[in-house]
């Protein structure tokens, strides 16, 4: 019988602070495709946005929970990332915080239904479909992968590795699609060939959850 | 394609990261009888905000643009400005703290630039300020004709129209008109209204320090956007009459205005291109629009919608009738447009 891990709120601040500093040391690697795409500055955005989260959560004591501290990281991200990656990344993790409700600790399940009401927020409000070139395009691999991995009765780990996989994957299947939003979709054709950013960082994001909650479990 | 080696970077600055709010500062100091800057809410807005009973509105988008948006506060033009980072969106909790410093009563105009993430900011904010009681419209521009086929892209993005729509819902806000005829009106500018640019260089954002795009010697991006982003295709270079062409061929195709019609010529400099390039680039599309068939009657020459240092023009066309053009010629007391006041 394997240990499920638990999800707490601790592994949530450790997840945050794990994506920001990894967000960190690949800015350069990010404001570079976006520069080849886009307008050169998604590291440089997403950086400000997670020292604000640092901040933001060092500022909360014990026994907050774990639904608490998503919603106030994505308000966080939503006040200074700006951009479209500000509004996307902070109404996701704020549909999260809102789908795990009040519970203290939860499981792998809850987990995957937690970045399913995230991916629904980003495609509600940025209306991106897969096949766009968009951060849609890692995180819908991943969503998959979770669920196919839980439902086959892997642990919570070897689920969120086979999730950070499939996003990274997902991210570098963007290369030889053309972009139908955002900037990226002004360029037409001329945007083929490129890594989108936005999946990029998505799939980063995502492999710092899988590590953190492989740590804490 | 951006990672050419590059000359150091020489611009006036302090630190990068401060390259925003010391130029708005800077913009108080020398204005400070039109507007104030709001350094908290890093927000621009009209000194004498908010005006009771009058319609107002705001604008915003990122910056290196000037003096989009924060040039155009003042009498007969925006209430407030909110000015993001560096060719980035600014971010809610801005558009929201300018709306209630505006709110005169009357109802606020948001002014939207057709880019994802300006779209998406201002929607969060117009949801706040509906929370908080406060009527706002929304209008979106949406005028750039090098951007095809809006199902497979965002959209046509918004461009030179912005500042024309800016000055002629002004104007109407002004006069006294209500918020659904100043929205009206607004969207009318946007209807009639089209624009295609030319890079002759990338530009330099202060907090990259490189250029965003290597535009080899001797070519021409053509279909350009505000934000240094390429074109849609990549030209030699080729003289002011038949770069002219290209922009008027690409705007009068699209806009359709019937045999004769009185327009409005706006031809924008990008940051980088001296006036005297300007002028002769006005008189070869004021010829060739006469040829195709237009009647320019209103012009506005100028740096107004930049791409911070950008050599490069746009040319927006703005069919008029006797309301914009009246508007239009109202009074308007800004830092950067100022006549009649």
């Amino acid at each position: 019988m394997i240990t499920e891990p638990i999800v707490r709120a601790s592994t949530i601040t450790v997840w945050l602070t794990q994506a920001g500093a990894d967000v960190r040391a690949r800015g350069d690697y990010l404001t570079q495709l976006d520069a080849a795409i886009g307008d050169g500055d998604h590291g440089i955005n997403m950086t400000r946005g997670f020292d604000a989260v640092d901040k933001a959560l060092a500022g909360q004591g014990d026994g907050v929970l774990p639904g608490r501290l998503l919603i106030l990281a994505g308000k966080t991200l939503v006040s200074t990332v700006g951009g479209a990656s500000g509004p996307l990344w902070g109404s996701a993790l704020r549909r999260a915080g809102r789908a795990l409700g009040d519970v203290e600790q939860f499981d792998g399940p809850q987990l995957a239904l937690a970045l399913d009401a995230a991916i629904d927020a980003i495609v509600e409000l940025g209306a991106a479909a897969p096949g766009d070139k968009t951060m849609v395009d890692a995180l819908v691999p991943a969503s998959r992968a979770l669920h196919a991995e839980l439902d086959a009765g892997s642990s919570l780990d070897q689920a969120l590795a086979a999730a950070a996989q499939a996003a990274l994957e997902g991210a570098e299947a963007t290369v030889p699609m053309q972009a139908r939003k955002g900037r990226a979709s002004y360029l037409g054709e001329r945007s083929i060939g490129h890594q989108d950013p936005g999946a990029t960082s998505a799939a980063i994001i995502l492999a710092a959850l899988a590590r953190s909650v492989g740590e804490s479990g | 394609m951006a990672t050419a080696t590059t000359p150091a970077m020489k611009k006036f600055l302090n630190d990068p990261a401060d390259a925003v709010r010391e130029s708005l500062a800077g913009l108080a100091a020398a204005h400070h009888d039109l507007l104030r800057y709001d350094a908290d809410a890093q927000i621009v807005v009209r000194a004498d905000a908010p005006v009771a009973g009058k319609v107002a509105l705001v604008s915003g988008g990122g910056s290196g643009h000037e003096p989009l948006h924060g040039g155009f506060v003042g009498r007969g033009m925006l209430d407030a400005a909110c000015p993001g980072e560096v060719f980035t969106s600014p971010v809610p909790d801005q558009m929201l703290a300018a709306t209630k410093a505006v709110d005169g009563g009357a109802g606020v105009v948001h002014i939207v630039k057709n880019y994802t993430g300006d779209v998406m900011n201002f929607k969060l904010a117009a949801e706040d300020a509906a929370d908080e009681g406060i009527t706002v419209e929304s209008v979106l521009v949406d005028d750039d004709v090098a951007v095809q086929d809006s199902l497979y892209t965002a959209g046509r993005r918004g461009v030179g129209a912005t500042v024309l729509l800016e000055k002629i819902a002004g104007a109407a806000a002004e006069s006294g008109d209500d918020v659904q005829r100043v929205t009206a009106l607004a969207r009318r500018v946007n209807a009639r209204a089209r624009s295609f640019g030319v890079a002759l260089s990338s530009c330099t954002p202060p907090a990259a320090g490189k250029p965003m795009f290597d535009l080899p010697e001797g070519e021409v991006e053509l279909g350009i956007g505000i934000h240094g982003e390429p074109g849609r295709r990549r030209e030699r270079m080729s003289s002011a009459r038949e770069l002219a062409g290209v922009m008027v061929e690409a705007v009068v195709s699209d806009l359709q205005a019937p045999p004769g019609a009185q327009v409005l010529t706006f031809v924008n400099g990008m940051g980088g291109t001296p006036q005297l390039e300007l002028y002769l680039l006005y008189g070869e599309i004021d010829r060739q629009l006469r040829e195709a068939g237009l009647e320019p009657v209103r012009n506005l020459v100028g740096s107004y919608i930049t791409s911070l240092e950008m050599a490069g023009a746009s040319l927006t066309v703005l069919e008029l009738d006797d309301e914009l053009a009246s508007l239009w010629d109202a009074p308007v007391h800004t830092p950067a447009l100022r006549w009649g006041a």
